[in-house]
């Protein structure tokens, strides 16, 4: 795959369609132009519209190792970069003062002895920079919103330069810099300096037929009808002023779960059995209830014709 | 990872790139140059042909807030498509709201410009001989400026600390061993470690949103208030301000600039429903869906700066301030109207909101205002 990326987003389009992601034109054309430019990729959107997908996938169709960085508060650069195995110097140092060395080499000696490459836990950031391999891995830095500005600025830095610092050791840069996608729920205002250096991508919930044909792909044993069925109940149900629309990735769980029920058509008993899969707040479930489930699924059905 | 495989990149007239960018600059956008290479670059990779690439080029390298999506397709249509812009198209979004001018009008005129259905309740609202007094709020004098200084330095430490997850080294016994430490310091002992370090939680400052209503009712405090609101701002980190009336509109960004008028100036243009009508319940609503419940208003104080006065359905105001403050750390309601005399929180909004707040004071006066600070810092 390295060496025949496709020269057009549509080739990106197909691509990702292959293993099963269907994504928009504008989607697709962000991924063309981080991949062709080499820039980070960033991603903000509602939970549940398929931006940490849009990683995973684009490991599995340019076949490489897919990094992970869930991003929390307090993150810091022991869990994000590197850390020393300590219980391994410590033993190290042990070992040496038991046998007498620690006298005999010195101070100094040993310190380049514990500082050694051997001795470093290499966390996401400092395994995508210092790979090796031909094709550069996928690095995702998943809902960068919930780290701290602190962060981010580090992040910054890295980001710029693909090269990381560690003082003990020394410099790592990229040989060839890391496929980079950052995502974000936005529950808070990402500085605009780190979106500056990223490609900027707002992923939208699907329309409605693109929403039937990645209910079809990520559901095989649902038929055209009973998708569309889905997609068009969803969208009225996104509709209602929830506190937690559904987004795609719900749509899917949805899908299955009516599957597993055996449903091949929507039906009021069956929305009422598997609507904890569509809506995560007890609020919103009485909230369609009072709206009326069976006027959803008329207007539903209706659509779907 | 080569890419092109086929042909020259295409040749991109920078006057394009550079007509576009400046068109949208002039519409308020903020371009830093390293977006417009970005963007030249992408059409080179893109080429011109097709009117669809060339649209995404640009919102992937010139756009990087879902807002400004709207501007970004009208002047678009007006460059690319060589439509002329209609004037009246662009104006909602460029308009400009001229603030707090006193037109000396007699204030029973003010009042009836207001449309209140409750007129006869007016008179509980404000004082009047403070009314009067207010001049311009939009353009500060020299003794204002002092006195907003003073308050963004009352502002400095206020909203208190809550506990941070992330742990910084400590000299005291704590329940976090720092082994980095440790084993660099036992180097100097032959590889004893002798001393241990320990690590502690650091601090951060909480959140604090304010939540200023600018509904007509509110209109004369607004202009206080937001000066106070401004303040918070620029003098201390982790705040949020957005705006409640007929709409939400979040107005942190244009208040974070020092320059005080300019950032006054900006957030009055960006607010829609400046002394519109009050749909208080709806607003909060949109703000709870949109950005409280998300992660802005989770363990955050809030301050909400309003009247109460709701013409809404009482029951959506209830709901909605339930859920605010299953999310937040507190909420602290401030009602310009509470230091008159006799009042009585009979608002429909407020008699509503009453059971969720954790304190309800007054927020008539610049000194009420500073025991609010003191407040958030408990």
């Amino acid at each position: 795959m390295a060496s025949d990326l496709p020269n057009k987003p549509e080739g990106v389009a197909e691509g990702l369609a292959d293993f099963g992601y269907l994504a928009s034109e504008g989607l697709a054309t962000a991924i063309f132009l981080s991949l062709s430019l080499k820039r980070p990729l960033f991603l903000e959107g509602d939970p549940g519209v398929g931006k940490t997908e849009v990683a995973k996938t684009l490991a599995k169709w340019l076949d490489t190792e897919l990094i992970r960085l869930q991003c929390y508060e307090g993150l810091d650069i022991s869990q994000a970069l590197y850390e020393w195995d300590y219980t391994r110097q410590l033993l190290h140092l042990r070992a040496a003062e038991a046998s007498g060395r620690a006298v005999e080499v010195g101070e100094k000696v040993l310190e380049d002895e514990m500082y050694h490459e051997r001795f470093l836990v290499k966390r996401p950031l400092l395994q995508a920079i210092s790979h090796s391999k031909e094709t550069p891995p996928v690095l995702l830095i998943d809902e960068i919103d919930r780290a701290d500005d602190e962060f981010e600025a580090f992040l910054l830095e890295m980001l710029s330069e693909y090269s990381v610092t560690i003082p003990e050791i020394g410099t790592f840069e990229a040989r060839i810099p890391p496929v980079v996608i950052v995502t974000s729920n936005r529950t808070r205002d990402v500085h605009d300096a780190l979106k500056r250096r990223c490609l900027y991508h707002w992923v939208e919930h699907p329309g409605f037929d693109r929403e039937v044909m990645i209910i079809r792909s990520r559901v095989p044993e649902a038929t055209e009808n009973f998708a569309k069925q889905v997609a068009a109940a969803v969208e009225l149900v996104r509709d209602l002023g929830l506190y937690k629309p559904p987004g795609v990735a719900e749509s899917i769980d949805w899908a299955i779960a009516l599957g597993r029920l055996g449903s091949r058509e929507l039906d009021e008993s069956s929305i009422l059995g598997t609507m904890g899969a569509l809506l995560k707040y007890r609020e919103d479930q009485i909230r369609m209830q009072d709206h009326g489930i069976q006027e959803l699924l008329d207007k539903a059905l209706a659509r779907v014709g | 990872m080569s890419v092109k495989t086929q042909g020259k990149p295409t040749e991109v007239p920078e006057l394009l790139t550079v007509g576009f960018v400046t068109l949208l600059r002039s519409l308020g956008l903020t371009i830093p140059i390293g977006s417009v290479i970005a963007f030249q670059e992408s059409l080179r990779e893109l080429g011109l042909e097709n009117r669809k690439s060339v649209y995404w080029a640009g919102r992937t390298t010139l756009i990087t807030d879902p807002e400004n999506i709207s501007l970004y397709d009208q002047a678009f249509i007006g460059f690319w498509e060589g439509q002329t812009f209609l004037e009246q198209d662009l104006l909602p979004l460029i308009q400009t709201v001229t603030l707090a001018i006193d037109d000396g009008l007699p204030l029973d005129e003010i009042a009836d410009k207001e449309e209140h259905p409750e007129g006869e309740v007016i008179n509980l609202r404000y004082s009047t001989s403070e009314v009067l007094q207010q001049k311009d709020f939009a353009l500060y004098s020299l003794k204002e400026l002092e006195e907003a200084h003073v308050l963004m330095q009352a502002m400095l430490s206020i909203g208190g600390n809550r506990s941070s997850r992330r742990k910084l080294p400590s000299g005291k016994k704590t329940q976090y061993p720092d082994l980095r430490r440790t084993i660099k310091r036992s180097l100097r002992t032959n590889g004893e470690p002798i001393r241990q370090d320990f690590l502690e939680r650091g601090k951060r400052l909480r959140r604090v949103v304010f939540l200023l209503d600018v509904s007509g009712s509110m209109e004369t405090y607004a202009r206080a208030l937001i000066r106070f609101v401004q303040a918070a701002v620029v003098g201390r980190r982790q705040v949020e301000v957005f705006t409640l009336g007929t709409r939400l509109t979040r107005i942190t960004r244009e208040l974070s600039s020092r320059d005080l008028d300019r950032a006054i100036d900006a957030a009055a243009n960006s607010v829609q429903d400046w002394s519109g009508g009050t749909r208080l319940g709806e607003t909060l609503r949109i703000f709870n869906n949109d950005w409280g419940q998300r992660g802005i208003a989770r363990g955050a104080s809030i301050v909400i700066l309003s009247d109460g006065w709701d013409r809404g359905d009482a029951s959506v105001m209830s709901e909605e301030m339930g859920r605010l403050q299953k999310v937040s750390h507190k909420i602290v309601w401030v009602n310009p109207l509470k230091a008159s005399p006799g009042y009585e929180p009979l608002a429909q909004g407020m008699a509503a909101a009453l059971p969720y707040v954790d304190q309800f004071i007054e927020g008539h006066n610049l000194e009420s205002l500073t025991n609010l600070a003191a407040l958030l810092s408990e």
